[in-house]
């Protein structure tokens, strides 16, 4: 018990912590960093709730793949971020009354409703069954009473797909690109002109290649 | 002993840093996606200490379904600034009011 009180307070800090260097560090490229930590150890508090296949799902998604996406964006833009980091002192009073605010009311519903609530009953973490594990026990479900909620979360990554490939893609004017129509549909007749010269003329111009 | 209310402080607290990065951080909008990003992994925190407290595991289903839109959401929203970098050479959003929405 311990050492479960230890590992959660560790990963709580260090969530916490980078969550702050996030929103905080002069250079978006150590952002995405920081963010690559804070999601590496909401995965580590996800393990101690036993929740490990959201974890593994938490560490593949986003530190795989939305942590690089950023990295990669921040990387090939070539902006000046310290021009951009102006507002940061005039907005941080009123951000601190906010979120000050915010995190107390939010931390005082929070107790009362973990105290009093519905799951106040449950002291205990939810055991898994003898022989099920939280995977199973997911797909149990998912592919049961949430099988369309499922086939629409699909939809809705190929739409997201298909709706970042046409934002970023651009026919660059003045490029020549294959045509293959006009390749094929090219015959020796189309291809090649005969022109007859007489002896010391020039090539007329409309046949100069 | 850790319990139900350590979870959702973690939680409370991550999404008002989220909320944070939002305000201070007005003119860089990668910024402000990746605190979307916080806010969003909070909600998440939140979804999976209560599916684990209730004993009851459709929360971590629905952690799941939140976890897909934003990923969906971080591929769109980094699309559209390409697209606005290239359009405009920079990325400051407070004064993007080409549309005069």
């Amino acid at each position: 018990m311990a050492l479960q009180a230890i590992a959660f307070y560790l990963m709580a800090a260090v969530t916490l912590g980078s969550g702050l260097a996030v929103i905080s560090s002069k250079n978006p490229v150590h952002s995405v960093l920081f963010l690559i930590t804070a999601f590496f150890s909401a995965a580590g508090l996800f393990v101690l709730l036993g929740a490990e296949f959201l974890a593994m799902l938490l560490v593949v998604v986003y530190v795989g793949a939305v942590a690089v996406l950023f990295l990669f964006v921040v990387m090939m833009l070539d902006v000046d971020f310290a021009d951009l980091r102006q507002g940061f002192a005039r907005y941080l009073p009123i951000g601190l009354v906010v979120a000050g605010v915010l995190t107390v009311e939010m931390v005082t519903v929070a107790i009362t409703v973990a105290t009093q609530g519905a799951a106040a009953k449950n002291a205990l973490p939810m055991a898994h069954g003898a022989n099920l594990t939280n995977t199973e026990t997911i797909g149990r479900v998912l592919y049961t009473d949430y099988v369309y909620f499922f086939q629409a979360a699909g939809l809705v990554l190929l739409v997201a797909m298909i709706g970042a490939i046409v934002l970023t893609l651009r026919h660059k004017p003045g490029v020549r690109r294959q045509n293959i129509g006009d390749q094929t549909a090219r015959t020796p007749k189309s291809g090649m002109t005969i022109v007859k010269i007489a002896p010391g003329a020039n090539i007329p111009e409309e046949n100069a290649q | 002993m850790i319990g139900l209310p350590h979870y959702l402080a973690v939680a409370a607290i991550l999404f008002t840093i989220g909320v944070l990065g939002i305000f201070v951080n007005r003119k860089n909008i990668i910024v402000i996606l990746m605190s979307i990003e916080l806010i969003l992994l909070a909600v998440n925190i939140n979804l999976v200490a209560f599916s684990v407290y209730l004993h009851d595991v459709t929360g971590q289903i629905f952690a799941m379904f939140v976890l897909t839109v934003a990923a969906a959401e971080a591929a769109v929203g980094l699309a559209i600034l390409v697209t606005f970098f290239r359009n405009r050479g920079d990325i400051a959003v407070d004064d993007a009011s080409v549309m005069k929405g």
